[in-house]
C-alpha cells in the first residue's frame, strides 16, 4: 500500500469524525475544537495533493487565526449558557439529513460519470515546480493574478475597518448611574462558565 | 501520487454535505458560522484536487484567494454576531427579527 493511500485512509475518517463531532457536541467550544481537528486533516490532504504552500497557509490562517477568533468570540459572549437546542419545526432535522445524503449520492454519481473512481492524478506535477511549491505558486500568483492579489489587500483593509465600526460601542456621554449599570452588565457578560 | 483523485473529491462532498446540515439545523449563529467554514474548506479541497488532476497551479492560487476572502468574511461576520448579541442579548438567529417583515 503506497504511503499516499495510508495517509488518506488515516486522515479522511478523522476529518469526517471531527465534522460529525462538531455537529453533535453540545458545547460550542468543543464544536470549535473539533473544527480545528477537521482543518488540520484537510491541511494534510493538501500535503498529499502536492500543495505544500496551502498546507502551511491552511494551518496558519484557518487552524490558527480564524479559529482563535472564533474561540475569542465564544469566550467573549459566554454562549454556553444561552443556547437553545430544541427545534420548533420537528421535520427540519430529518429533511436536512435526507437532503444531505441525497447530495452525497449525487456527488458520487457525478464523479462516477465524470472522472471515474479509478482516475489517478497524472505524473509530472513536480516538473511544473522545479524550485518547490511555494515558488511555483508565487510565480503564478504574481505573474497571472497580480491585479486580483492587489485587490485582495483592499478587501482586507475594508474588512478590518468594517469589523472595527461594527464592534465599537456608540460613543456618548454616560451618567454615573448608567456607567454603574453597564459595568455590572459587563461582568455578567464577560464571565464564561 | 497513487490515490485516485475522486476519493478526495468524495471526501470534500461529504464534508460539504455535513456543513450544509449544520447550517440547516442549527439556530445558534456561531454554530451556523462554523458550518459555513466547513463548507468553504470542502470547496477549497475540491479546488486543490482539481489543480492536481489537471496539473495546473491556477486551482491552488484560487484556493489561496478563497482563504483570504474567508478570513475577511469571518472578521466581518463575527463582528456582526457580536453587535447582534449586544443588541438583543442572544445569538439565536430566530431572535434577530428586527429586519423581518
Amino acid at each position: 500500500m503506497p504511503l499516499d493511500d495510508v495517509v488518506f485512509w488515516v486522515f479522511a475518517p478523522i476529518a469526517i469524525a471531527a465534522a460529525v463531532g462538531m455537529l453533535v457536541t453540545r458545547s460550542v467550544v468543543y464544536a470549535a475544537l473539533f473544527l480545528v481537528v477537521n482543518f488540520g486533516c484537510i491541511a494534510v490532504m493538501y500535503l498529499v495533493l502536492d500543495a505544500a504552500f496551502l498546507f502551511a497557509v491552511q494551518i496558519i490562517v484557518y487552524a490558527g487565526a480564524i479559529m482563535v477568533l472564533f474561540l475569542f468570540v465564544i469566550m467573549l459572549l459566554g454562549v454556553d449558557r444561552i443556547e437553545v437546542r430544541s427545534e420548533r419545526l420537528w421535520l427540519q432535522r430529518p429533511i436536512a439529513i435526507v437532503l444531505a445524503i441525497g447530495f452525497v449520492l449525487e456527488i458520487a454519481s457525478a464523479l462516477r460519470a465524470g472522472i471515474g473512481f479509478a482516475t489517478h492524478a497524472p505524473d509530472g506535477f513536480e516538473l511544473l515546480q522545479p524550485a518547490g511549491n511555494a515558488q511555483a505558486v508565487a510565480e503564478v500568483l504574481f505573474r497571472n493574478y497580480f491585479f486580483p492579489f492587489e485587490a485582495t489587500s483592499i478587501l482586507l483593509i475594508v474588512a478590518a475597518i468594517a469589523a472595527m465600526v461594527l464592534a465599537q460601542r456608540k460613543a456618548r456621554a454616560v451618567t454615573q448611574a448608567e456607567l454603574g449599570a453597564e459595568l455590572e452588565d459587563e461582568s455578567e457578560v464577560g464571565v464564561a462558565p | 501520487m497513487r490515490t485516485p483523485i475522486a476519493y478526495f473529491l468524495m471526501l470534500a462532498g461529504i464534508l460539504f454535505a455535513m456543513g450544509t446540515v449544520g447550517v440547516l439545523v442549527n439556530r445558534n449563529a456561531l454554530r451556523i458560522f462554523m458550518s459555513v467554514e466547513l463548507q468553504l474548506n470542502a470547496v477549497n479541497l475540491t479546488l486543490v484536487s482539481f489543480a492536481r488532476l489537471h496539473n495546473d497551479l491556477g486551482g491552488q492560487v484560487l484556493a489561496f484567494f478563497s482563504m483570504v476572502v474567508a478570513a475577511a468574511e469571518v472578521v466581518v461576520g463575527l463582528a456582526i454576531i457580536v453587535s447582534i448579541y449586544r443588541r438583543q442579548r442572544s445569538i439565536d438567529v430566530d431572535a434577530a427579527r428586527e429586519m423581518r417583515w
